[in-house]
Formats: C-alpha cells, structure tokens, sequence
C-alpha cells in the first residue's frame, strides 16, 4: 500500500520523453513519501522493451498493457488501468504529464476517484508527510502554493521541469490486462504537423521569431539556425506573426499560445510584452537579439545582443555550427 | 457543423481581465480585487460562438448559459444572452483553485436538465487549471473532448479535432458528449446593441451553488519571483563569438 503511480504516454508505438520525467518525479516524491513508484504503460504489442527502461529512472514495477487500439490515446481504458491499480495498491500520489493527452486524462482520473487535482506543477515537496505543490496561475503572474489531505493526490506536471534521472536498481515489467472496450470516444492516431512530433512546449531549444523578422519569407534564417542547434529544437513565434499568419498557431508561445520551460530559449526580433513573456519567462536561459536596446525582452534575457538581426542570425548559425563541429 | 435541434449548455466564468495587472492581496491567498476589471473568460466565449452557430445552422436548438460565480457573475451571463444564449442560469458561490468542487456543483445542476451538447472553454485564465470541463464529462459519465479546434455535429455524432503536441488528434463520439474549446475554433462575435437590449428580457435563474468541501488547501499566493536583469553581451554581429562562448562555457546549453 502507499507508493507514487507515473502514469506514462506512448506515441505510435514509442513511449514520449515526458514519461521519463513523470517517472523521476514520482521516484522523487515517493523518496519523500515512503513506499515504491509503480509505472503505467499502455501502448500497442512491442512497447514492452522500452517501457521497460523506465526502471532507470525509478520505477520499481512497470505494469504495461499491449493492444492494437493504444496506438492511439485510448482514455476509457486509461481511466480502467488507473482505477484497477489505485483498487490494489492505494497510492500517495498519482503523477501525470501536463501533456495535451495529461490535461485531457488527470481530471478525468481526478474525478473518477474522486480525488482533487493539481494541474500543471512546477514543483513538489512534502510537508507534515502532505504532498505540497507550487503551481503558476494568472498565466504566471502568480505562484499558488497548495497542499493535499489524503490519498491519492493527483499531480500533473509541466514538461520540461523534472528533468530526467537515472538512478541505480532494477524494476520488474508486469504485463496488467485492459481492454480497449468499451470506449465513449474514438480516438484516431495523431497527425503529424510541419515540426513533426515535437512540440515547442517540450523542445530542449526553443528558437522564437518576432515581428521584427519582417517577413515570413525570412524564416529561413531561423531554420538555418535550428539545425545548427542540433536534435530536441523547435520553432517559435510571437503572436504578433501568428496573428499576421506568418506562423502557426501551434508555434505560439505565451498567454494564449504555449507555455514553454526550455533549457534555451531565443528571442528574436521579439519585443517581449507581457503576454510574451508569460509563456517563456521560466525558460532556463534567454537569449534576446533585438535592435531596440529599451526592448523589454532584455529584462528577462540572461544574454541579449543589441543590433539587427539579418546581421547576427547568420553569424550565430556559423559560429555555433563551428562551435559543434569541434 | 450542422444539426437539429441541438440542446447546448455552455459553462462560462467570470475572470480578471487578462490585461490586468495581478496583485497579491493582503491574506497572501487570493488576489486584490482592487482595480481588477472582470470579463468573460476568453476560451469561454468560443463555446458560446459555438454553441449559437449550431442554432442558427440548424434554424433549431437552443443554448443555456451556466456559471458558478459571486452574484456579479450575473453581468458575465448577460454578456452571454447578449451574445445570443436564450437563458441563464447562476450557480452563486465562490469558485475555489479546487476544480473538482467547481465541476460538482456545475455537474449536479447539468444532471437535471435536457441538454445534448455542454460546451466549455479549454481553461480558465485566472486559475489555469484545465480540469473542469473533463471533470464535468467524467462525473455524468459522459464522452469529451478538449482543446479542440475544430468540431462537427452531424446526426447526433460529434467530430472535433483537438489540438495535441505537434499536431492534431480527431475524437469522435455520440451525443450527450462534452466539448472544450479552444481558440481558433471560431471568431467570436461581439454583442450588438439589438443583442444587449435582448438580453435584458431574457430569463436569468439564481440559485445557491452546491459547493462541497475541498481535499486540497491553498496555502498562499505569490508573486513569481523577480526575473535577475539580464546582461547585454554586446553590439552586432560581433558580440556573437563571446555569446556562444558564454552559453557554452558559463551556462553550459550548447
Ligand atoms: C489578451 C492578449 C493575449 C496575448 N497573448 C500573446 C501571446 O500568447 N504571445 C505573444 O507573443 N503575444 C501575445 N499578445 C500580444 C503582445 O501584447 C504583443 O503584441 C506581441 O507579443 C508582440 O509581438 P512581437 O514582439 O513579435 O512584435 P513587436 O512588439 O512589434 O516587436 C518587434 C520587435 O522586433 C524588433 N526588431 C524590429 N526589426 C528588427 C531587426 N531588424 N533586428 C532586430 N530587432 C528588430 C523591434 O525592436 C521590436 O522590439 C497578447 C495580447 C493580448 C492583448
Ligand atoms: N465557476 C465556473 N462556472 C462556470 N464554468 C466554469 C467555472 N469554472 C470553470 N468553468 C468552465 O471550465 C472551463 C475550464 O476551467 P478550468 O478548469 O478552471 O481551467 C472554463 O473555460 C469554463 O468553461
């Protein structure tokens, strides 16, 4: 009895790099809390091997269920898998992504087991043996700081935060029966869009252009710079080109658009208003290119350049292409 | 997205304006209400766009405005009828960070109605939670999809393609189901005076929310801590060696 349920989030057959950070953070919590990590896998037949590598990260037992149909988010029978392993187990705590599929399924579980939910975590401790959480409201400008009473708690949290833990010791693979049916909902499988699979909410790099770009043919330079950076990049942008439909929605970054927490985050040609900043101001480091040196954006850059960006964009793809090359 | 005599519920939220500027207030556990001007919660009025163009599609139907707020929240739902909805219902009481007491309260007044759509935002912008609308779904035990961009209701069958990482997901259900909107899905319209003057005719109920208790405590509020001012590293082009210096070297992310 006790313990932390990760529920986990596979993708046409792969699990996603956000269940490697639910699992450390219910290893961390359960830590805290006493008791064992449990993980929840369902993917099609073959997710078995990999779900098994979740034992790096913390997991003790990794129950995963195979069908067909969980090639695609599959919520009833999610709701089934949790519900049957909260019935045995009676966690602390269940831990999930703050995914598009998480937001979708946490308050689902939440309201099944009746049980409240703290979406969107940023951070987790414990206090008088409680779960407490910190977690961003007014689209930022303010932390709320919440603690449960009993169990299980439910906890999302924000990709990109937790970041990934290996650790020493072994985790066993239980194979846990679900069925696919009965299911309210018909989920069809992911459509790929332009950046492919990832997303600008869970990129390592985010390489943002503004209104200052000038034009939507000039995103090239943005490209360009991208690729030098490596895997794990992806594009964002301001409203200002979303609004101007240079950009796609889905590269929004701030108040309506995403809320980002990269490891790098550049800003360029982005005037960094208010709204802009609520979506990427926790990135861990900022880079502003912008020409105005009042610009706001350079309030919240760890690391700004003043000048025109069609000068320094290509020198930044160079230099840091040769800076990888080494 | 056409169908007859659709029955739509839509659940909206009186909320500060995104524009306002957030202050903590002096218990440390709620903000000061002071100079905060309140709307209706942006994701909200796509719902409602919604729900009154599946009327009018359909020359049929009718859409029911919900909210769960202080009596002021009567002026949100006016905006609502002003916009089109044909009644109002008030659900008085303070809405808590606690979105499962929220969608119990909404959920146990929805259970006695005829309805065959609930239409929700994505998300409330003063709480950011994302949990009431699938919360809402789960308690009647109902289909849902949320963030969704794009929806059609055809022959009591629902299509809405939502909005996922890198792409897009299509869900599909039958009616009653729950939709959660997110933007994009329309443009919203703006009342017209002929809309206002209406909406003062139209019924609007209050009655007392049922607001249970609450598993989980808000122990404060607080101001995110102040961004440290960044450094400019230099002018043009030729600061870009010492800056790819420094984010390899001192912060260490290339
Ligand atoms: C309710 C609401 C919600 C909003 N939500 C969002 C949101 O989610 N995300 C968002 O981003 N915005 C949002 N906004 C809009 C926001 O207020 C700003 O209007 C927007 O972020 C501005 O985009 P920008 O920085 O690209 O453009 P601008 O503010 O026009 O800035 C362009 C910048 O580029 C610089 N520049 C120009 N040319 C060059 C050059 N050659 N070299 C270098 N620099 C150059 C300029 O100095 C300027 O600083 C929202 C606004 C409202 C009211
Ligand atoms: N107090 C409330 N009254 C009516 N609807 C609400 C209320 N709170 C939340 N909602 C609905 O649920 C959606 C998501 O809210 P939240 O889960 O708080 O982010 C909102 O966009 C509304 O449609």
């Amino acid at each position: 009895m006790g313990g932390v349920l990760a529920v986990t989030e596979t993708r046409g057959g792969a699990l996603r790099g956000v269940s490697r950070e639910v699992v450390t953070a219910a290893r961390s919590l359960a830590g805290r809390l006493g008791g064992g990590v449990d993980a929840l896998v369902l993917g099609p037949p073959g997710i078995g091997e990999e779900a098994g590598h979740l034992a790096a990260f913390g997991a003790d037992r990794i129950f995963v269920a195979q069908d067909e149909a969980f090639g695609a988010y599959a919520p009833d029978a999610a709701l089934r898998a949790i519900e049957e392993l909260e019935g045995a187990n009676e966690y602390r705590a269940i831990l999930l992504a703050a995914s598009a599929r998480g937001k979708d399924l946490a308050p689902r579980a939440a309201a099944r087991l009746d049980r409240p939910l703290a979406s969107d975590v940023t951070e987790i401790s414990v206090e008088d043996d409680r779960p407490v959480v910190v977690r961003p409201q007014y689209a930022g400008k303010a932390l709320a700081k919440l603690a449960f009473s009993g169990a299980p708690a439910l906890i999302s949290i924000r990709p990109n935060v937790f970041l990934p833990e290996e650790r020493e010791g072994d985790g066993a693979v239980e194979p846990l029966d679900v069925s696919a049916e009965p299911a309210r909902t018909r989920v069809h499988p992911v459509e790929s869009g332009g950046q492919g699979e990832l997303d600008v909410a869970e990129a390592r790099i985010v390489v943002s252009g503004g209104r200052g770009m000038g034009d939507p043919e000039n995103w090239h330079l943005l490209e360009d710079l991208k690729d030098a950076l490596g895997d794990g990049v992806a594009l964002g942008a301001s409203r200002a080109v979303v609004d101007a439909g240079w950009r796609p929605h889905e590269e929004q970054v701030g108040q309506t658009g995403k809320v980002v927490t990269p490891e790098l985050y550049f800003a360029i040609g982005i005037s960094g208003a208010i709204q802009h900043l609520a979506g990427m101001r926790t990135a861990k480091v900022i880079v502003a290119v912008n020409r105005d040196p009042e610009a706001p954006i350079f309030d919240v850059a760890d690391y700004g350049i003043v000048g025109d960006l069609f000068e320094v964009l290509p020198k930044l793809t160079e230099e840091i292409r040769a800076a990888k090359a080494v | 997205m056409k169908d007859a005599n659709v029955k739509s519920i839509v659940c909206i939220k009186r909320v500060p304006d995104t524009e306002t500027r957030v202050r903590i207030g002096s218990d440390g556990a709620s903000i000061d209400p002071s100079g905060v001007k309140y709307v209706l919660n942006p994701y909200d009025e796509f719902a409602l766009e919604e729900a009154i163009r599946l009327k009018e599609a359909a020359g049929e139907g009718s859409v029911t405005a919900l909210s769960l707020g202080p009596p002021a929240a009567t002026e949100t739902l006016r905006t609502a009828l002003a916009m089109g909805a044909d009644d109002a219902v008030l659900l008085e009481g303070e809405p808590s960070h606690d979105g499962l007491a929220t969608a119990r309260a909404l959920a146990a007044e929805i259970e006695g109605r005829d309805f065959d759509l609930l239409l929700f935002g994505k998300q409330a912008v003063d709480d950011d939670n994302m949990q009431v609308p699938a919360m809402v779904a789960e308690i009647l035990g109902l289909p849902c999809a949320t963030v969704v961009v794009e929806l059609d209701v055809e022959g009591g069958h629902v299509r809405a393609v939502r909005e996922v990482e890198g792409g897009h997901e299509t869900v599909e259900f039958d009616l009653p189901g729950v939709v959660a909107a997110q933007k994009g899905l329309n443009e919203p319209r703006y009342a017209s005076l002929k809309g206002i003057m209406a909406a003062k005719k139209k019924p609007l109920e209050e009655k007392e929310a049922d607001l249970s208790g609450s598993d989980i405590e808000l122990l404060s509020l607080s101001e995110p801590p102040e961004a440290e001012a960044g450094e400019i590293v230099g002018e043009g082009a030729d600061a870009v060696p010492e800056l790819v210096r420094r984010l390899r070297e001192e912060a260490k992310v290339l």
